[in-house]
């Protein structure tokens, strides 16, 4: 399938007198991942509330299966198959597995105007929908503070397929995590995108980024510096373009003439 | 496998299942909010069935002053626990009390208004009010506590000169007379199960007055209020799509906005709950007392709090139950009774409630703990 399930074109935002993104294009195909690779600064938050519908573009447009579509609110984003799942997860540790799975889409049963919280139906979704992705929920009403960094960022991105993402944002979710788990989460990434998704990657870490990644864009200072495909570029490349790239070629450079100096 | 080595492992499986059944009940127990509440109560009644069991604190009649109490204070308790739970505080609950009374007693009295109007009229403010709470503190970002603290003194303030201005006294008496064959006020006035309560007397099994009618008439209004808000609130809390809403919202309201919860209009809603809880407090009240004080539900806020926390409420909100709240209630409404019968005098009641808000803060900092950090 050649058709690009979701399209970003020359989309620029501005605040005030800060070009937070200028020009930035990005197409996404069925069960692509691609990696948006950018320093601090680089406008990936800026790129991500884009997409999610927060901020609207001031120029370019957004194709999704082919129609043009503007963002009017995150519900609208949403109601279009754009999950996004962002690094704070949106999860409450306080309330249980079952409750956050289903905060603010609670699925109802009764009567009109006495329709409850169908709590036995939401258990049962939630703890199959977990044992999917290999997480026991031993008892799907345990509180999420219970669970470990890699479990949370799984159920909230299992959370947002359930509720009909076709096109995954996943704002650096690797970043808090030590290997082993950043690892179970982007086996979970991968068979998501298998499945048929499309996952827009956002981090900073190539190491993650590279192994799991079709295609990879880099951010600089709110400019796209292009998007390669995997067998184009080698992860030193990519690390050499994300902003630092240069300063550390810098710092070697500079280090070798402080060597040859005192030698 | 020979059999003998399958019976083993069968009985080891099922043993080890039995177990863990076990343990998860009693982890779900010990996770509960309420549990500290509960607990507490148990402990209240046993210390008074020892010191004041023979003193007729349990009699009919005095079992029914400190359910009155406890009740009331029960009211509003819960509302401000589910407040809490929404992650907000309202202090001007006891100012709230005392301005629905003269909101009812007003009108009715000097206006000349139905009571039925005065009554619907002192409710429609109290929506006014909560809203206005509500409203400020989703739009400005200030925490609640200020606001409300502010709106503590504009309500009692208010309450007071507009109460001067217009009776000349800070007190409106009166009221007694217009209860009867009023089409609402019979909600707020009437004893129930009178006939129990006769049926009792006259088996000779509570005591009586001279004259041979039972010395408790039957079941104060304030108590059937207090089991239906108790039941009420723990229906939307644990079954309804809004009861989620209410613990996402004081849980992370970042993450709840994100979902798609309407994280303001869940708090408005529930100041506007803490309002109508006060008015309901003080519609009673006045109808018991016959009359409206500009004082009345003075700290009554702080009291309510104080039920909520040691009901299991955080003090951060998203965590908490309706039912704790009810119990914190009912600890403090028989405390405050129950020290009449014994001969500790009454002015430790305040240190008492000192001391037990204290002991709930630390212990449900605990549960909290184990709750969110245990796995």
């Amino acid at each position: 399938m050649s058709e690009n399930l979701i399209e970003f074109n020359n989309i620029s935002k501005f605040f005030g007198k800060v070009i937070a993104l200028k020009d930035v294009t990005m197409k996404l195909k069925k069960g692509e991942i691609m990696c948006l690779l950018g320093d601090n600064g680089a406008g990936k938050s800026t790129l991500i509330k884009t997409l999610a519908g927060v901020h609207k573009p001031d120029e370019g447009e957004i194709v999704i299966e082919g129609k043009k579509t503007v963002f009017d609110s995150p519900k609208d984003a949403l109601d279009m198959g754009i999950g996004t799942v962002y690094q704070d997860l949106a999860l409450v540790p306080l309330m249980s597995v079952t409750r956050n799975f289903f905060m603010g889409r609670e699925p109802l049963k009764g009567p009109p105007f006495l329709k409850t919280f169908d709590i036995e139906k939401a258990n049962q979704i939630a703890a199959e929908r977990m044992g999917q992705i290999g997480i026991d929920v031993r008892d799907p009403s345990q509180a999420v503070g219970t669970m470990s960094g890699g479990e949370r960022q799984c159920l909230a991105i299992s959370r947002a397929i359930y509720f009909g993402a076709k096109v995954l944002v996943l704002d650096e979710p690797t970043s808090a995590l030590g290997v082993h788990q950043a690892s179970m989460v982007l086996k979970y990434v991968v068979k998501a995108a298998s499945q048929g998704l499309a996952v827009i990657l956002i981090t900073h870490n190539v190491h993650h980024a590279y192994p799991v990644g079709n295609s990879f864009t880099v951010l600089n200072r709110g400019k796209s510096l292009g998007t390669f495909n995997k067998k184009d570029i080698s992860r030193e490349e990519l690390l050499g373009m994300m902003a630092g790239g240069e300063e550390l070629d810098k710092l070697e450079v500079e280090l070798e003439e402080m060597n040859r100096l005192n030698s | 496998m020979s059999d003998k080595a399958k019976s083993i492992a069968s009985k080891k499986t099922s043993s080890q299942d039995e177990r863990l059944k076990e343990v998860s009940k009693l982890r779900l127990l010990l996770n509960r909010p309420e549990l500290g509440a509960v607990g507490g109560a148990i402990l209240v009644f046993i210390f008074f069935g020892i010191v004041a069991g023979d003193t007729g604190m349990f009699s009919a009649y005095g079992t029914l002053n400190f359910l009155d109490v406890s009740a009331n204070l029960g009211i509003i308790a819960i509302a401000a626990a589910m407040l809490m739970i929404g992650g907000e505080f309202d202090l001007s609950i006891g100012s709230m009390i005392g301005f629905a009374g003269i909101c009812i007693a007003i009108p009715a009295i000097y206006w000349g208004w139905p009571l039925w109007i005065s009554i619907i009229f002192a409710f429609a403010m109290a929506v006014l009010v909560g809203y206005f709470n509500g409203i400020l503190v989703v739009r400005t970002g200030l925490p609640s506590f200020i606001v409300t603290l502010a709106m503590l003194f504009i309500l009692r303030g208010a309450t007071l000169a507009i109460t001067r201005l217009i009776t000349g006294r800070t007190q409106v008496p009166g009221l007694r007379v217009l209860i009867e064959n009023d089409p609402i006020a019979w909600m707020f006035a009437t004893d129930t199960f009178k006939w129990l309560f006769t049926w009792l007397g006259s088996m000779n099994l509570i005591a009586l007055r001279t004259d041979g009618t039972p010395l408790a008439t039957g079941i104060p209004p304030s108590v059937i209020w207090f089991i239906a808000a108790t039941l009420f609130a723990t229906w939307i809390l644990m079954k309804t799509r809004y009861g989620n809403w209410i613990f996402a919202s004081g849980g992370d309201k970042n993450g709840a906005t994100n979902v798609g919860v309407p994280v303001g209009r869940v708090k408005i809603s529930l100041f506007i709950g803490t309002a109508v809880a006060a008015t309901i407090f003080a519609t009673i009240q006045v109808l018991d007392a016959g009359s409206a004080d500009t004082m009345r539900g003075n700290l009554k806020e702080l009291e309510a709090i104080a039920a909520a926390v040691v009901g299991g409420c955080l003090l951060t909100g998203g965590y908490g139950s309706a039912i704790g709240a009810a119990f914190g209630a009912l600890i403090f409404g028989t405390v405050s009774m129950g020290i009449f019968y014994t001969d500790v005098d009454t002015d430790w009641f305040k240190v008492f409630l000192g001391a037990m808000m204290l002991i709930a803060v630390v212990f449900n900092n605990y549960i909290r703990k184990r709750v969110t950090e245990s796995k």
